[in-house]
């Protein structure tokens, strides 16, 4: 590249990419037999089932209801009978309330367009736009799950200027939001213009990490036909795509401590979740599927698939060639920051971006030495944290001092323990330091 | 499935460096300077070095198995590189069974008394070199001048080095001109042909090591640059007001052990800050109390004591020094 490339300037890690997928097209998954519905797929509070066992439902049909503001309702992924009502374990492997649907047929909702078509006129108002986002049940694809209409309500008095749409895909494997820009490019555009309408914004800028070339490529060619996106092609840097560090290298402005993205005039949305939201404007479909990258060195067919809400990881792993013999680790999420399942049986819930399977040699932490203090945890710290020191406080239960060194602005991305060379579990102390500081905050 | 997965929190996958690496990366940063010390001073080099490592790793297999009674951690090379430091520092002809209670005092008090690796406070290799230094003040006056390679070792010919040549000189009352002419040439300087500790005196050797450290990112340009940017602004303000009794910034830089404390025993992790910011005022510190001691304190070298000082004020820097956190800069915006 001749010019310089945006990116965040504080810390940051360069992992190795192994992005295995980022030339398999996406494949249509078969259904499965049963799906595990789970009640809780997104951040707030859990939805409310609405049928009851034993009904018959269609793909598409509300099956739960969200209550309260920060919550999201849950459709049927498959047509079918709901089974069970429970208890199952989720991917922490607690248990909590799911809806079991055994696969009949693949009946839809009338309602939901089927074509494939691509509808770029946008007829509705703002409010019946946000109504249909929150009727659908969208949640933040990139891994947070947090509602999206909920996003698109802005504080009172608070104004967005832009509106940053996330396709960076900064964790190693992972390429289902580069597929999806690739494959679905337009349909994501015309999302991105609904996202812009509710919002009332002028301008949406794109980022797009630079080792996804032919996206970037691929969207400014059509970009041009969408009045007000632009598309950033941006250096390669773990962990932009985290949402204040994406905001700084594409405005330069730096979100406060314990501030929003608002408060410096944006609102950030994920790639899949902008097509998420086309696909329920422009076509009344709830979100009962997604892309999801199965991927990992020692797997026979690392691809990208669509897959239902519900469907059993194992599922996925066997469409995928099987699980190796000599896995140790099965990751929801990058390598970075996902989260290692205890079994197979767990279902795909929204917020899932990819699913990776590490051979057992590469899943033991090395023996822990002692901190050398050569200071590569600050150094790479995108936060601007000492995590040495976060570490330390922690051990020691000086809370007091864990709020004043500003723990809570951790987002918890994992560099520290990536970097550490004494193999030092920072961010595991990090997190416990987190949580009593939460729990002293609220007792106060 | 019958296995069992593993499970543990994120991150999954982690970087390259570690502990014995870092260590390694250090050691051959030294190379250089190690080659150039034995072109110069021959087998007196040769001797001063090996005992200096040998008995350092020694003590450090030997207190930790025997009088701590945990396990040894010679294998992480920070013991290898006390005793190179601490070689380099010393003269050529030094004896050794002095060199062997550097290195006791070294790793004994300097390392292993405050808990090992990672929690002494001051770099164990200039505690060593310091004591010596203070303890035998005449056995380390005597400088072998660095003339090719020489099989000579206690017996090798001494003489002054250029800085104890200036401040002896600007005792008595010369002149600075009067006096360059007495020592080498810059470009004998540069390359190291001049009386000095055997690891100092090649200044191009120790910046090969330092573009090699820096290139592998085992430090941070942060403390090297800040030090020899402050002697040369400090010393060369000094020599504007008054060229006749102070020397020139490239002689301060070039003669003593700025470059090798600079480069090498500065920026040891354990005894430096922890943050950019911080490891630039320590490094300003060390460059004006090194001027202070050469110019006007009694000894004619001062970069050993000034870094053993900031040492003893890195706690401070870090409980004060904080990196610049992310969004504090649109507070007010």
């Amino acid at each position: 590249m001749s010019k310089m490339l945006k990116t965040f300037r504080k810390g940051g890690i360069h992992p190795a990419e192994y992005k295995l997928t980022d030339k398999s097209p996406v494949e249509i998954l078969p259904l499965p037999e049963k799906v595990t519905i789970l009640l809780s797929q997104h951040m707030g509070v859990p939805a409310i089932p609405v049928v009851s066992k034993g009904d018959t439902v269609k793909v598409g049909q509300l099956i739960a209801q969200g209550r309260g503001f920060v919550s999201a309702s849950i459709h049927s992924s498959v047509s079918g009978k709901v089974v069970k009502i429970d208890s199952i374990p989720d991917l922490t492997g607690y248990k909590k309330p799911a809806i079991v649907i055994e696969v009949e047929g693949d009946e839809w909702e009338e309602n939901i367009i089927q074509s494939t078509d691509l509808r770029k006129d946008i007829t509705f108002s703002k409010d019946e736009i946000l109504e249909k986002i929150r009727e659908s049940g969208i949640v933040g694809l990139g891994g947070a799950a947090f509602p999206s209409h909920v996003k698109l309500i802005l504080p009172q008095g608070k104004k967005a200027k832009a509106l940053i749409i996330n396709g960076v895909e900064c964790e190693p494997y992972l390429t289902s939001d580069h597929r999806l820009m690739l494959e679905y490019g337009e349909e994501m555009m015309v999302g991105i213009r609904i996202l812009m309408r509710v919002l009332n914004v002028r301008k949406a800028m794109i980022g797009i990490e630079n080792n996804k070339a032919d996206a970037v490529c691929h969207l400014k060619d059509i970009a041009s036909k969408f009045h007000g996106i632009e598309v950033y092609p941006l250096e390669v840097k773990y962990p932009q795509g985290g949402e204040k560090q994406l905001i700084k290298a594409l405005t330069g402005r730096e979100v406060p401590s314990r501030k929003l993205p608002v408060d410096v005039g944006v609102i950030v949305h994920n790639v899949s979740t902008a097509y998420a939201v086309y696909e329920a404007v422009q076509k009344n479909k709830p979100l009962i599927n997604r892309i999801i990258t199965v991927s990992g060195k020692s797997l026979k067919k690392p691809s990208n698939f669509v897959v239902r809400i519900g469907t059993p990881i194992r599922f996925l792993i066997e469409a995928a060639g099987g699980l190796p013999e000599n896995t140790g680790k099965v990751i929801s999420g990058g390598l970075m920051m996902g989260k290692a399942l205890n079994s197979l049986d767990v279902p795909v819930i929204k917020g899932m971006s990819g699913i990776l399977v590490l051979p057992e040699d590469e899943t033991k932490r090395k023996s822990i030495e002692p901190c050398i203090r050569c200071s590569k945890c600050v150094t790479v710290c995108p936060m601007g944290l000492e995590p040495y020191l976060l570490m330390l406080l922690t051990q020691n239960w000086d809370f007091y001092r864990l709020e004043k060194e500003m723990v809570l602005d951790c987002i918890e991305c994992g560099s520290c323990s990536y970097i550490c060379p004494a193999n030092r579990p920072l961010l595991d102390f990090i997190r416990l330091g987190k949580t009593d500081v939460k729990k002293i905050i609220r007792e106060r | 499935m019958s296995k069992l997965l593993t499970v543990s929190p994120s991150p999954h996958i982690y970087g390259k460096d570690t502990t014995p690496n870092l260590m390694y990366g250090v050691i051959i940063a030294l190379i250089p300077a190690i080659l150039a010390s034995i072109l110069y001073f021959g087998w007196g080099a040769v001797i001063v070095i090996s005992v200096a490592v040998i008995s350092s790793v020694l003590f450090e297999f030997l207190i930790q198995r025997f009088l701590l009674q945990k396990k040894t951690t010679i294998q992480d090379g920070s013991a290898v590189i006390t005793g190179l430091l601490l070689s380099l520092c010393l003269p050529s002809n030094f004896p050794v069974w002095l060199i062997i209670l550097g290195s006791l005092f070294a790793i004994g008090v300097g390392k292993l008394s405050f808990g090992g690796l990672g929690n002494n406070p001051f770099n164990p290799a200039l505690v060593g070199r310091v004591f010596l230094f203070i303890s035998f003040p005449a056995k380390m006056a005597s400088w072998p001048e660095a003339q090719g390679f020489q099989t000579q070792y206690i017996d090798a010919s001494t003489g002054a080095t250029p800085l104890s040549i200036i401040k002896e000189g600007l005792g008595k009352g010369d002149s600075i001109s009067h006096l360059m002419d007495k020592i080498p040439t810059y470009q004998q300087l540069f390359f190291g042909n001049m009386g000095g500790s055997i690891g100092e005196v090649a200044a191009v050797a120790l910046i090969l090591g330092l573009a090699y450290m820096l290139l592998r990112k085992i430090i941070t340009w942060h403390i090297p640059v800040s030090i020899i940017l402050t002697v040369v602004i400090f010393t060369g303000i000094l020599w504007f007001v008054n060229p006749e009794k102070n020397a020139d910034p490239l002689f301060h830089i070039l003669t003593g052990g700025i470059l090798l404390g600079a480069i090498f025993m500065a920026t040891d992790y354990v005894t430096s800050p922890m943050t950019g910011k911080g490891m630039i005022i320590y490094g300003i510190c060390i460059g004006i109390l090194t001027v202070v001691i050469r110019r006007f304190g009694s000894y004619p070298e001062g970069v050993q004591f000034a870094i053993l000082i900031m040492n003893g004020f890195v706690p401070l820097i870090n409980y004060y020094i904080k990196p610049k956190r992310f969004g504090e800069e649109v507070k007010n915006g």
